[in-house]
């Protein structure tokens, strides 16, 4: 029989982490794009949450949860030899891409359609890391920059470029996508 | 302010993450920079597309089913050999003072309380999502089997369906600091729960419908075990329930 601190603190622990089951998931959806791999991570979180809920001392429980999870797609990434790797900082071609083009038509004669759900995921599924991850967090997930930079272990300040990056990025895929199916 | 800076900082004025001072500089740089004021709107424009549409994702309900699991749960005590609740509420305390008249009799009406109190209390706890069966099965004959040796008792598995109460499942459940049998019906949207218990006396009890906290508990004794049926449904039905339980075990028994 657990001891009833055991108990309380499982308590306090459903209390306080289980209401963020759905965005940890959805972040877990969008590190690693498959929703079986998703659920295992969100699972493995928990459980890690739970051993070291003892030494969470705050501030905010989201940011807490989301930095654990990160670990945990991390080892994923790892397994998946296939994949290119982690959310780690890999100054790959993307951090080389050109925030902005010149030659580019004015921005505002050109109104981006409302596209549905599922297309926008896709778009955003597409983007480089680290730059989706950042996009997710302050995006859907709602996070300050602070509290990103706090979950990804990175000043605030990389947390805007990567920010205005991931928005440039994605800004020009659609962009791209709505050229085509004119 | 280049434009390059500006391109990074207009989005952290999007998002309300500059200072006052930061973010006077960058509206200065915007209103003389055509190329950057587009920008902007056109990020703002990306912005209200996005928020108007929901990009997040609900965790399915077994992962968090899964994760309730994985919790440290009250656990269920391990039956004990000795049997369940003897008598209708004769704890040793009780039985030690059996001899000696009223005080006897005081005590042991408050026992029955105390258990009735518990009863429906399993009865509650039971209602909470996912409590209420351990052996999901209309079929009697999986249920019964289910509970051989988790209890000293073999709780009588008895198919309704016929007479209006369907069988749903059973469970073990804990009273009195004791494993206890629960077989569970259903009546329409109505959770019929029947515990079930040992006891030493096998003379027969008549049924008794008492009321705690809104639901009908009735109970009554019969060849050895002691039960105890609590729903919320009304005290008619509940007694039609018990009679029905008891005629088709009357059958079972003789047939």
């Amino acid at each position: 029989m657990p001891a009833t601190d055991d108990l309380q603190k499982a308590r306090r622990f459903r209390e306080a982490a289980l209401p963020y089951l759905d965005d940890v998931y959805t972040l877990a959806r969008y590190l690693l794009r498959d929703a079986s791999d998703a659920e295992d991570a969100v699972q493995e979180c928990y459980l890690r949450a739970l051993k070291h809920f003892d030494s969470y001392r705050g501030p905010a429980m989201k940011p807490w949860l989301f930095a654990i999870l990160r670990n945990v797609c991390n080892a994923e990434y790892a397994r998946r030899a296939h994949r290119p790797s982690a959310i780690e900082d890999t100054p790959g071609a993307a951090e080389q891409t050109p925030l902005w083009h010149e030659t580019e038509a004015s921005p505002e004669t050109e109104v981006l359609r409302s596209r549905d759900a599922g297309a926008i995921r896709k778009l955003i599924d597409a983007l480089a890391e680290p730059f989706k991850e950042t996009f997710v967090l302050r995006e859907i997930n709602n996070l300050s920059y602070r509290e990103i930079a706090e979950a990804v272990g990175v000043p605030v300040g990389t947390v805007m470029s990567r920010l205005a990056r991931a928005r440039a990025m994605l800004r020009a895929a659609w962009m791209a996508e709505e050229e085509q199916t004119k | 302010m280049t434009c390059d800076e500006a391109r990074i900082l207009l989005h952290a004025l999007l998002d309300n993450e500059l200072d006052a001072g930061h973010a006077r500089e960058v509206e200065a740089h915007i209103a003389g920079c055509p190329a950057c004021a587009a920008e902007l709107s056109a990020q703002r424009e990306m912005q209200r597309v996005l928020a108007d549409t929901n990009l997040r994702y609900t965790a399915p309900a077994d992962l968090r089913a899964r994760i309730e699991a994985s919790l440290p749960q009250p656990q269920r005590q391990q039956p004990s050999r000795r049997s369940v609740l003897r008598g209708f509420a004769m704890g040793s305390a009780v039985s030690a003072l059996a001899a000696s008249g009223v005080i006897a009799v005081v005590l042991r009406q408050d026992d029955q309380q105390r258990i009735l109190s518990e009863v429906v209390s399993a009865h509650l706890r039971s209602l909470q999502a996912g409590h209420l069966t351990d052996v999901v099965s209309t079929d009697q004959h999986t249920v019964k089997p289910w509970f051989n040796g988790k209890l000293d008792v073999a709780p009588p598995v008895i198919d309704l369906t016929a007479q209006g109460f369907t069988l749903v499942g059973g469970r073990l459940d804990y009273i009195d600091a004791r494993a206890i049998g629960a077989v569970v019906y259903r009546r329409r949207q109505h959770v019929i729960n029947l515990f079930v218990s040992q006891t030493a006396s096998t003379e027969h009890r008549q049924p008794k419908t008492q009321t705690m906290q809104g639901f009908n508990c009735r109970r009554w004794g019969n060849r050895g075990l002691n039960f105890w049926a609590v729903s919320d449904l009304g005290a008619d039905e509940l007694a039609e329930f018990v009679d029905k339980f008891e005629a088709a075990m009357k059958a079972n028994v003789e047939g």
